[in-house]
């Protein structure tokens, strides 16, 4: 019973055997290419994403790390400016707090600062988000964030098919991509349309068309919407439901061309509100497609609380699906 | 400062009669505002602009008959000074605006109304205090108050049925359809006086377009029967669940063209500069047959990602306005594919001819019950022959073989459409 | 066995035209800082040239260097143009970062010069990344990698320095110990103040140099680089020296005392290199002349440059934020 035997046979895979298929395909493709970080090595992955690939690639290849986040990302930085194809594996984005210096001082300015001289190719892995009941230093979704600083990409991979194929035009790409993994994702399956082989990463995606009111979402928040969208259509809501996947640089055009369509808008995030992606996108909405609204933009994102543990107080503080649903239906057909 | 210009609405139009203005010198537009009514051999079409901007001069008086790309207007881009005219325009006082403007010390010139509010800022606290707040206006969309100026419509006076009890773009339209107007203090543009289609331009018109075809385009043609029982059986359910929302066949074949469309794009797109260009998306000219003779075709946009019920009311829509002269000229631009459907009163199959730079035109006959074989039995069966003519320049007979085969089955599937 | 290498005539005034090339080029920062010319912050490296002089003499084109904001004496040490350095220090296009980095941030990808870092602590990572790059694409190289001692008390350090040992790397580290982090004295900032012997928790040879004596440093630099490259893995120089000036332009210096900076002065590197080559007859009267008026000249035509230079056009303010491509 060997992954490799079943995956020949059949597409269906996990969202964790597609981010394992990914960096497997990127290790074999370039001997440039490394994965470092905490417990990829012997452990597999904190997640089991690279579980096996020790034994297939070796440690020079699938190099485990100190717990030393400052170090091992400014490291993969100056391995990706040295010319090498690093990918790095923070393992929880809660961690990446510990490198944040390394990320927004060196990788995101240096191209800039050294008016062009060197560029940092580097891809930096991290799971994100809550819904496992790990508390409040462990269920962070903190993408939003590093949206915000130039001179980083930031995808947001919400399907089997981004998992599987957003590795490689993110280590193709010559600036620092970060790529948030939602935990709750990883033991989701799928099945991989054969006839698909690659995806944009500078385009996001319309998971369902819909006539009545855009759902703007990623990660883990796009199955929801999408339960939500499905649970609207009996009652003859149309909703659309835009997977933005890269949250920086956003794909504006494919969020306005929806909204301006649907004239109705609603954002769904797992971050905070307070300063979020998704204020973000309702203030670029609210400055350039202004005259195309036709109801208040809607945002439904993490209540302003630390996670917390207990199951009901943590679903409380995460986007509901039901919160979608009634939010469309307001927006819709109102009272 | 960008020219607005005689657009060319279709590849016969060399010329076009500026019938009326729905602008002035001063005007403020945006993206998607229609500016003038042209008229042209295939009647009047509302022109819109592509650019924000402010219109500094009009170059062309109503009545003007000019060629395409004659300059009709000259507009002042955002951020821009708007052209000085020959003739000094009158300074627009805003309430209150004397005064305060004494104290800035402000050049009469400045009619720029963000100035006006900047200059707020310059002045004593007293003077600041006096500026009155506006009342509490009505919960108006910002879609739909843009829709109801365009159409003459205070909103202000309507019953909203959005959010809050807002007037929504649909509650606007509702209205305009109703012929609610705007009262007198709102700007409203006279009604748009359209002329009935002269028969006699709209036939040289269809010569010139149908002969260029004729003379430059190879075409080629095919075609196919295809067995309309499941899609006509599920309609007529679909139709009893739901009669406020009643479809005709026709949605389910310009739906079923378009998804086809998608999978064949080779037969989406223009013969242009010698080569096939394909087009981004799916925007179907519908052949629209004129009462008193004559035809056009304009676009929906986009129509494989409307639901049928969309599509309906799009369709609906726009054979309304193509009737009553309110095509703008965009839709007559933007077909990338055109349909012609003789619906239930017209021969068994059509030929059609492309109209240039497009590269192909379906064509559904009339539904006929006719024999059928099927399982080895003779039954009777609602057929439709569907057929398609194609630029050879642009593709070959084995794709178009594929391409309508691909509207049978999708047709076979209405469920999905 | 002697640590110190054959120092012939012209080596020795090498060593001595390099550093007055620094301390000269310095001095007209301070003045064309005051007059305007220069904004931000300008950190200067007087008294301590011989620490990067004397490392540089042992580093190759094909070795890396990662500096620090205080990057004047290292870059012009490493061979960047002066020119370009005072262009980029007025902000012009022509400068090593086109006018997007100052003073702090001078960058040169054909002399491998990975940039001046204003985050105390953020190049150690940083090398030991293009370490483990260089290991693996040019074996041989080495990367040197500059930092204060206000480095020290940063988790980068203690990181980097353990990477560097367990992954066998490639790294010379070289701590420019001039004994105030901005104003903290090392006493009240350090538990060990003997820098180098941190350098043993992590099982890295080290040693203390004299960061005053450029032929000091160049023998412990040689002897280190030889042993990183006989694949020894790193090897760490704690380099005792002193700033005369302030810590940046604005600094009133009330963490020491007039007398303190009296007595480092008589250690300074400049004017002993030139007794000593004068003592050993070693340079003639007229050659000092000429290696003085060869710095004027090479300053004069660094600041004209400067001055001729242009600016980078604002349409082209937001280049470079995103890469179309790696630059090879």
């Amino acid at each position: 019973m060997n992954d490799k035997s079943s995956q020949s046979v059949t597409n269906r895979m996990t969202y964790r055997e597609a981010c394992k298929q990914a960096i497997r395909e990127a290790l074999i493709a370039d001997p440039r290419t490394f994965l470092m970080g905490e417990d990829v090595g012997l452990y597999g992955g904190c997640y089991a994403v690279s579980k096996g690939l020790l034994e297939e690639f070796g440690p020079k290849r699938i190099r485990d790390t100190p717990l030393a986040e400052a170090a091992f990302v400014g490291a993969g930085i100056g391995a990706a400016m040295g010319g090498l194809r690093p990918i790095v594996e923070i393992m929880t984005c809660n961690f990446s707090l510990l490198a944040l210096d390394q990320i927004m001082n060196n990788a995101a300015t240096i191209p800039h600062m050294s008016g062009g001289q060197f560029a940092v190719p580097l891809v930096i892995r991290m799971a994100t988000g809550g819904g496992r009941q790990l508390a409040a230093q462990h269920s962070h979704s903190l993408e939003g964030w590093f949206a915000h600083i130039p001179g980083l990409k930031v995808l947001a991979p919400g399907t089997i098919e981004d998992a599987r194929y957003m590795l490689k035009p993110a280590l193709a790409d010559p600036n620092p991509v970060l790529i948030f993994e939602h935990i709750v994702l990883y033991n989701a399956e799928g099945e991989l349309d054969p006839d698909v082989t690659g995806v944009d990463i500078a385009k996001a995606k319309i998971r369902r068309f819909g006539r009545d009111v855009s759902i703007l979402t990623y990660g883990n928040s796009l199955q929801k919407s999408i339960a939500a969208a499905a649970a609207l259509a009996p009652a003859g809501i149309e909703a659309e439901v835009v997977d933005l996947r890269v949250l920086r640089p956003l794909d504006t055009a494919t969020i306005f061309d929806s909204v301006a369509r649907t004239r109705r808008c609603i954002i769904v995030d797992e971050g905070w509100k307070s300063g979020s992606i998704s204020a973000e996108i309702a203030a670029r909405l609210s400055e350039d497609l202004f005259f195309e609204l036709d109801a208040p933009i809607r945002r439904i994102c993490s209540r302003e609380v630390p996670i917390p543990y207990a199951a009901h107080m943590e679903e409380a503080a995460l986007p509901r699906t039901a919160e979608i649903v009634e939010d469309a239906r307001n927006l819709v057909k109102p009272r | 400062m960008t020219d607005f210009l005689m657009p060319s609405l279709g590849a016969d139009m060399e010329s076009g009669k500026l019938v009326q203005w729905l602008v002035k010198p001063g005007s403020a537009v945006k993206k998607g505002d229609v500016i003038a009514v042209v008229e042209t051999h295939k009647g009047a079409f509302e022109i819109d602009i592509f650019e924000d901007g402010v219109v500094s001069e009009l170059c062309a008086s109503e009545g003007d008959e000019l060629p395409v790309g004659a300059v009709l207007a000259y507009l002042a881009n955002p951020g821009e000074e708007a052209k000085p005219l020959a003739k000094a325009t009158e300074v627009l006082p805003a309430p209150g605006a004397a005064p305060r403007e004494a104290a800035a010390g402000m050049p009469k010139e400045t009619i720029c109304p963000e100035k006006k509010v900047a200059d707020t800022a310059g002045l004593a606290p007293a003077a600041r205090l006096s500026v009155t707040v506006p009342a509490p206006r009505a919960k108006v969309s910002p879609a739909a108050r843009r829709r109801a100026r365009a159409l003459g419509i205070d909103p202000d006076t309507l019953q909203g049925t959005g959010i809050e009890g807002s007037v929504t773009l649909a509650d606007v339209e509702l209205a305009a359809a109703k012929g609610i107007r705007a009262k007198a203090p709102f700007p409203t543009e006279p009604a748009v006086r359209r002329r009935g289609f002269d028969p006699t331009e709209m036939r040289q018109a269809i010569a010139a377009a149908m002969s260029k075809s004729k003379r430059e385009i190879p075409h080629f043609y095919m075609s196919s029967t295809i067995d309309m029982s499941r899609p006509l059986a599920w309609l007529e359910a679909f139709n009893e669940r739901t009669p406020e929302e009643r479809l005709l066949p026709a949605v389910l074949l310009l739906k079923a063209t378009a998804l086809a469309l998608r999978e064949h794009p080779r037969f989406n797109g223009f013969w242009k500069d010698g080569r096939f260009q394909p087009a981004d998306d799916i925007h179907v000219g519908w052949a629209i047959a004129l009462r008193g003779g004559g035809l056009i075709a304009p676009a929906i946009h986009e129509v494989d990602k409307l639901s049928l019920q969309h599509l309906m009311a799009a369709l609906r829509d726009l054979v309304a306005r193509a009737r009553g002269g309110g095509i703008r000229g965009s839709e007559m631009m933007d077909p990338t594919c055109t349909v012609t459907s003789l619906g239930d009163r017209g021969a068994q199959s059509v030929l059609g001819v492309i109209y240039p730079p497009q590269v192909a035109i379906l064509g559904f006959g009339r539904v006929l019950t006719r024999p059928w074989v099927t399982g080895g039995n003779v039954v009777a069966r609602a057929l439709i022959t569907a057929s398609l003519a194609a630029d050879h320049r642009a593709s070959d007979g084995h794709a178009g073989g594929l391409f309508l085969a691909a509207i049978d089955r999708i047709l076979q599937e209405p469920e999905t459409l | 066995m002697s640590d110190k290498p054959h120092l012939g005539r012209e080596h020795g005034q090498h060593l001595y035209r390099e550093m007055l090339r620094i301390r000269r080029f310095e001095a007209k920062c301070a003045e064309l800082y005051q007059a305007q010319k220069i904004r931000g912050f300008l950190h200067l490296y007087d008294g301590e040239e011989a620490v990067a002089v004397g490392t540089m003499q042992a580093l190759e084109g094909r070795d890396a260097v990662v500096a620090t904001y205080r990057d004047h004496g290292q870059a012009l040490a490493r061979g960047l143009p002066m020119g370009a350095l005072m262009a980029e220090m007025f902000g012009k296009v022509e400068g090593c970062s086109r006018g997007r980095g100052g003073s702090m941030h001078f960058f040169d990808r054909a002399r491998r010069f990975f940039g001046g870092n204003a985050i105390v602590g953020g190049g150690l990572p940083l090398a030991i990344g293009v370490a483990m790059a260089d290991k693996q694409l040019r074996p041989g190289a080495v990367t040197a990698c500059f930092f204060g001692e206000g480095a020290v008390g940063e988790g980068a350090f203690h990181e980097s320095m353990n990477l560097a040992e367990l992954w066998d790397l490639p790294v010379l580290f070289v701590c420019e110990n001039n004994l105030y982090a901005m104003g903290v004295p090392l006493e009240i900032a350090e538990a060990e103040t003997d820098i180098f012997r941190k350098a043993a928790a992590y099982r890295t040879p080290a040693e203390k140099v004299d960061g005053m004596n450029p032929i000091a440093v160049e023998a412990a630099a040689r002897k280190a680089v030889e042993s990183i490259r006989a694949g020894n893995g790193p090897y760490f120089l704690e380099c005792r020296t002193y700033r005369y000036r302030a810590h940046s332009m604005f600094d009133p210096q009330l963490y020491r005392t007039r007398k303190e900076i009296e007595l480092w002065k008589e250690r300074d590197p400049i004017p002993r290199m030139q007794k000593w080559l004068v003592e050993n007859h070693m340079v003639s009267a007229d050659e000092l002349h000429k290696i003085d008026a060869a710095v004027e000249t090479e300053i004069a035509r660094a600041v004209a440059f400067a001055e001729e230079g242009g600016w980078e056009a604002v349409e082209a303010l937001e280049c470079f934020v995103l890469m179309d491509e790696v630059p090879e």
